[in-house]
């Protein structure tokens, strides 16, 4: 008994520190990687994010109410701006269109099944781990919106992670790619070789199990290539920054993430995909100037009467879909 | 007033002080969640580590280690709370930073600035390190170590605690 009230400091710190020692142990004995949400997280997530998003909430409508007045002051010259570049994508558009229109009649004629994001839900990023031992973000939409682990979160640019856990109605929390336990699998855009892309401690992105004798090259766009049945294929994940002869006969390349994952404000949880055969039903053959007659307003439309008098220039034309 | 001996040797003591339950407790949950989700909007702050600099000033200031090392593991888990690694890892080294950081406070004055400064970047590289031992050797993950960012991080916060301990230094209530 005198031993215990003269080393009282040292009995309590040993008593803590075994404690936590062995709810450590247990963890990591029962550890699965998107298994149920703990109590304590719940609760401490519950408690903690309430009020952080109300104060995000509340600071994003200062900003938005300033930035929209000074923003109002160049709103002229930018409309003019967006317009001409408006109208430069829309032919853009059309060109590729017909390479899409090509594309699907290759894929049916393979009779390929791919993954389609049917339904997206866009959310707030409210926080971070506040650690870099784990890279995670806090998301503003939870269960009520139809997010549940495992989902895939993107940004138009690209792949930003997954969602590992949720908790409750209007909270989830999403696994960045840069972490140490993500992988996703990825699909070299150019060479097609096939890979997995992994975080690491540092937050770094690399691209493994690639063999040594193959060639890759710095800016190299990867993407994802659906074999992890997480992803979607064809999402942006990066560009090869650095491609060196690693150990165990793979290359060692090192990958620049294609969205800024530090920095991130809002994404995209795809809430749900279902594999589709490409939509091949055979579509009456347009050309890029009739498009263009309909949408721009300086083409004239053509007489009435030279129309019925005229043969239809493509006989598919006037075709209904079966 | 109540004080804690310097030493066995010594008749000069150090102050001890308390803080209130709402202090005691809303401004770890405040400063885990600043840590967690300001950040996000102002990535400047991403560096500081606010849990670690509030358990070296509640332990340094109560010179209690049984307080230090429980202010210390409720901090800590509250951490881990936010991660997706174990409960525990930050919980152990926190615990740790908070019984040195009292018994430090028991032998010596740590209300000078400098003092301050060195005292916290020894305890940030010490909290580190218990966090990579563990993360390596307990819980299997794999770690990175930089030398020059850790070294600078650790800079950081050691600027951030005197400014820090100045402004908190007024929640402090004599005992």
């Amino acid at each position: 008994m005198n031993f215990f009230r003269r080393h009282n400091n040292a009995v309590v710190l040993a008593a803590v520190l075994l404690a936590q020692l062995l709810a450590l142990a247990v963890q990591v004995k029962r550890q699965t990687p998107s298994g149920p949400v703990t109590l304590l997280r719940l609760v401490a997530v519950s408690t903690l994010s309430p009020f952080e998003r109300s104060a995000i909430y509340l600071g994003q409508g200062t900003r938005h109410l300033w930035s929209n007045y000074i923003d109002l002051r160049h709103v002229r010259q930018e409309n003019l701006a967006l317009t001409a570049e408006f109208e430069q994508t829309r032919l853009a558009r059309l060109r590729e269109l017909e390479d899409a229109r090509q594309a699907h009649r290759l894929q049916a004629l393979l009779a390929f099944k791919e993954n389609w994001m049917d339904q997206t839900v866009a959310a707030q990023v409210i926080g971070t781990s506040g650690t870099e031992s784990s890279r995670l973000l806090y998301l503003d939409k939870g269960a009520h919106d139809g997010i549940k682990v495992d989902q895939p979160v993107i940004t138009p640019d690209g792949v930003v992670g997954k969602v590992l856990a949720v908790f409750g109605d209007h909270n989830s929390q999403v696994l960045l790619i840069s972490d140490a336990s993500s992988g996703v699998g990825a699909l070299l855009l150019n060479s097609r070789l096939q890979g997995i892309v992994k975080g690491s401690p540092s937050g770094e992105l690399t691209l493994s199990y690639i063999m040594g004798d193959e060639s890759v090259q710095p800016g190299e766009v990867i993407v994802t290539s659906g074999g992890d049945r997480i992803f979607p294929k064809g999402l942006p994940i990066g560009t090869v920054t650095r491609s060196a002869m690693g150990r165990n006969l793979f290359l060692d390349i090192r990958v620049k993430p294609a969205v800024p994952l530090n920095s991130l404000e809002e994404v995209l949880v795809i809430t749900s995909q279902a594999a589709r055969e490409p939509d091949t039903a055979v579509q009456p053959h347009v050309r890029a100037s009739d498009i263009l007659a309909q949408h721009l307003p300086g083409v004239p439309q053509p007489a009435a009467p030279a129309a019925t008098t005229n043969p239809p220039a493509n006989p598919g034309q006037g075709a209904k879909k079966p | 007033m109540r004080g804690v001996r310097v030493s066995y040797t010594s008749r000069e003591q150090v102050e001890v002080y308390r803080f209130s339950w709402p202090v005691s407790i809303g401004l770890p949950l405040l400063m885990v969640g600043f840590q967690a989700f300001v950040p996000v909007r102002v990535p400047f702050l991403r560096p500081f580590d606010f849990g670690l600099l509030l358990t070296i000033f509640f332990a340094v200031s109560r010179r209690s280690p049984v307080s230090g090392l429980l202010t210390g593991a409720f901090i800590g888990l509250l951490q881990d709370c936010l991660t997706s690694t174990p409960f525990g890892v930050f919980g152990i080294a926190k615990t740790l930073v908070g019984y040195g950081a009292s018994s430090l406070g028991i032998a010596i004055d740590v209300e000078n600035p400098s003092t301050r400064f060195l005292m916290t970047f020894v305890f940030y590289v010490m909290h580190l390190a218990v966090v990579l031992a563990i993360e390596h050797w307990l819980v299997g993950l794999p770690i990175h170590f930089n030398l020059g960012h850790e070294a600078g991080t650790a800079v950081i916060n050691a600027l951030m605690a005197v400014f820090l301990f100045s402004l908190l230094n007024r929640l402090k209530i004599r005992v």
